[in-house]
């Protein structure tokens, strides 16, 4: 188990990058304490698989330096790492039994083969595959090939850190939720630094105590779910993060107050100061139909459940309303309301309003 | 409910014609040739299966054979890990690869009667490269018109020259289809390079080296025109393959009754030894 640091870390593929579009990964800091579960999230292509590669040493980076533990492993390569990763679909020796793949990373390190069958057979109890020890590994389903390849991750009891790499790619949907809570009770128990690579909000949010977002070899932001969902430091995470995403809305300011289409809009707390594009930004879930407020015409509704997103036009801009309960028709002139405490301006695509204090 | 579409026989028809003409009515007329005896003009006299006991009780007939299997196994022996190491060797990326997969590909396009002909004058003791030199720079006496071994390992090598791009290609295609994630997740794992290739390579090969086997195996046992052009069978009978003896039945004795028996007997065993070895590599598969 390992405390990770990753120090001023920038990689590109090209030989003599140059400008800023030839990095896959633009600069990244990152701390991952040890033990935690940690999910990295962003959109294909946003540069977390390289990251990923970097960490589990089948990449070295053109810049910075990566810490485990304090200890500097840039440039030692993946056996001597003591890392494990599980791929985006199942990587299983086809010729060997599960036993036998399970036991491969042991023995490949000269355990001896009581050690080997204590682990192997603790680690089968874990992910329910004990009766199936002895088959051939090769006509087994997606899903239990896939609970295989995190056991070999996971039978080294000293492996610093276990890392996923889209791991439900492959995986039917309604097993994708067996696999997910399984991972998340494995990590309670055997308690590794666990770090998660996906472009899926939920796999992310329902994993990992922290999540890192990407975009374009980019940190975004780090931060609990509830941080990511509440105040998105980047309208780029308020888009990607929740369903509906955040509404985000140009807007003008004129004397430290927010107009949208006109209509003052209440800001959650004070503006810091600065010139930019400017938007406001705000979940569905916080937008509510009012006797009063900015005037909006019904453009779409849709049941999604528990609840039905309304689509409303305000001026020219399209805002997306969670609402429980009736809903007014299509084409109807209606108001709307923002709850204030969760109005936010961001200048830049950045946050730019702080909380107001607490009186 | 099963639906029949009477249109597809439309399709297969000239398919059918063809196969039709140059194999099926081909192949009954050596049926029909292999029951009797003929002394020309159309005149026949029924033998029953006289001419297939005479065969199988054949000395002449068992040493063809013999040759034609001790070649084949020869063959296989040295082409199929010799083709699997060149496919393991070559690159998998960058400007090599075309370079590589061309010069692979060149002997197999050469015509098979230009390959003999070529490893004939290649080899002669006196003007040949090969020939010239062995004998006159190594001093090892080299005439494979003379000496039977000289002969044998010629028409081995011409043979693993002209083929073993054949296994190359297909160990290749197999070697590439292997994702990278295999190869980063035995890395980590700690792998040593006999264990990726043992239990990562040689697996995912499993399939196309089937067929490469079964390619080279039927080939090679139905070899006919680069021996008969490099030694025509000798020097005696050393090189005589069974092809080259049933040509030899065929068209130089005129005996068509023994000659349509043995070729019988000979695409039998073809058939069988295919059939019994591609079961043999599929069985596990199907469990």
């Amino acid at each position: 188990m390992a405390k990770i640091t990753l120090q001023n870390l920038r990689h590109s593929y090209a030989a003599n990058p140059v400008q800023p579009s030839d990095y896959a990964l633009k600069q990244i800091d990152v701390d991952w304490q040890d033990g935690g579960a940690y999910a990295l999230l962003g959109p294909s292509g946003c540069g977390k698989s390289t990251l990923l590669n970097i960490i589990s040493g089948l990449l070295v980076p053109s810049h910075g330096k990566i810490l485990f533990n304090d200890r500097d492993v840039t440039t030692v390569p993946p056996d001597k790492r003591n890392i494990a990763q599980v791929f985006q679909f199942p990587v299983i020796y086809d010729t060997m039994t599960v036993y036998d793949n399970l036991a491969f990373p042991l023995r490949n390190r000269g355990v001896d083969e009581g050690r080997v069958a204590a682990r192997v057979t603790e680690i089968a109890e874990m992910l329910e595959v004990t009766a199936m020890l002895k088959n051939r590994a090769s006509g087994l389903s997606p899903d239990v090939k896939q609970k295989i390849s995190m056991g070999r991750g996971l039978v080294r009891d000293d492996v610093n850190v276990v890392m996923f790499d889209e791991p439900l790619t492959m995986i039917d949907p309604h097993l994708k939720w067996k696999l997910r809570s399984k991972l998340k009770e494995l990590h309670q128990r055997v308690r590794a630094t666990m770090i998660y690579v996906t472009h899926d909000q939920t796999e992310a949010l329902t994993f990992a105590d922290q999540v890192v977002v990407m975009q374009d070899g980019e940190v975004v932001q780090i931060g609990t779910p509830v941080d990511l969902f509440e105040r998105p430091q980047h309208t780029f995470v308020g888009h990607f993060i929740g369903s509906p995403g955040m509404n985000v809305l140009k807007c003008e300011m004129r004397d430290g107050a927010a107009l949208l289409g006109g209509h003052p809009v209440a800001l959650e707390g004070p503006v810091n100061s600065g010139f930019g594009k400017f938007e406001i930004g705000i979940r569905p879930e916080f937008v509510s139909l009012a006797k009063e407020g900015l005037p909006a015409v019904i453009r779409k509704v849709s049941d999604i459940g528990r609840h039905n997103v309304v689509e409303a036009m305000v001026g020219d801009q399209r805002v997306a309303a969670v609402i429980d309960g009736p809903v007014p028709g299509q084409g109807e002139a209606v108001h709307l309301a923002f709850n204030t405490a969760q109005t936010r301006l961001y200048r830049d695509g950045w946050i730019a309003t702080s909380p107001a204090k607490a009186a | 409910m099963k639906t029949e579409n009477q249109k597809a026989w439309f399709f297969v028809f000239p398919m059918l014609l063809l196969v039709a003409f140059n194999a099926l009515i081909p192949m009954m007329t050596v049926v029909n040739y292999s029951v009797q005896e003929t002394f020309g003009d159309n005149v026949f006299f029924w033998q029953g299966l006289d001419w297939f006991q005479q065969l199988l009780r054949s000395e002449r007939f068992h040493a063809a054979l013999g040759r034609q299997f001790l070649f084949t196994a020869i063959i296989l022996v040295i082409q199929v890990p010799l083709g699997v190491i060149i496919a393991l060797a070559m690159p998998r990326q960058g400007f090599w690869v075309p370079v590589c997969l061309v010069l692979m590909a060149l002997p197999m396009l050469i015509p098979w009667n230009v390959v003999g002909a070529m490893w004939n004058i290649f080899t002669l003791p006196d003007i040949g490269l090969v020939g010239y030199f062995l004998n006159h720079t190594l001093g090892i006496t080299y005439d494979m018109t003379q000496n039977p071994i000289a002969a044998w390992v010629t028409i081995v090598v011409m043979d693993v020259w002209h083929w073993t791009s054949l296994v190359v290609l297909l160990a290749y295609a197999g070697l590439v289809s292997i994702p990278d994630a295999y190869y980063q997740a035995a890395r980590i794992d700690g792998a040593s390079s006999w264990s990726v290739f043992r239990f990562i390579q040689l697996p995912k090969m499993k399939q196309v080296l089937t067929i490469a086997i079964l390619l080279r195996f039927m080939d090679s046992f139905n070899i006919y025109t680069e021996p008969f052009v490099l030694t025509g069978g000798g020097p005696g009978n050393s090189t005589t393959l069974l092809s080259i003896d049933l040509v030899k039945i065929a068209l130089g004795q005129f005996d068509l009754g023994p000659a349509a028996a043995m070729s019988l007997i000979y695409f039998a065993i073809t058939l069988l030894v295919s059939w019994l070895f591609y079961t043999l590599m599929t069985r596990n598969d199907a469990k």
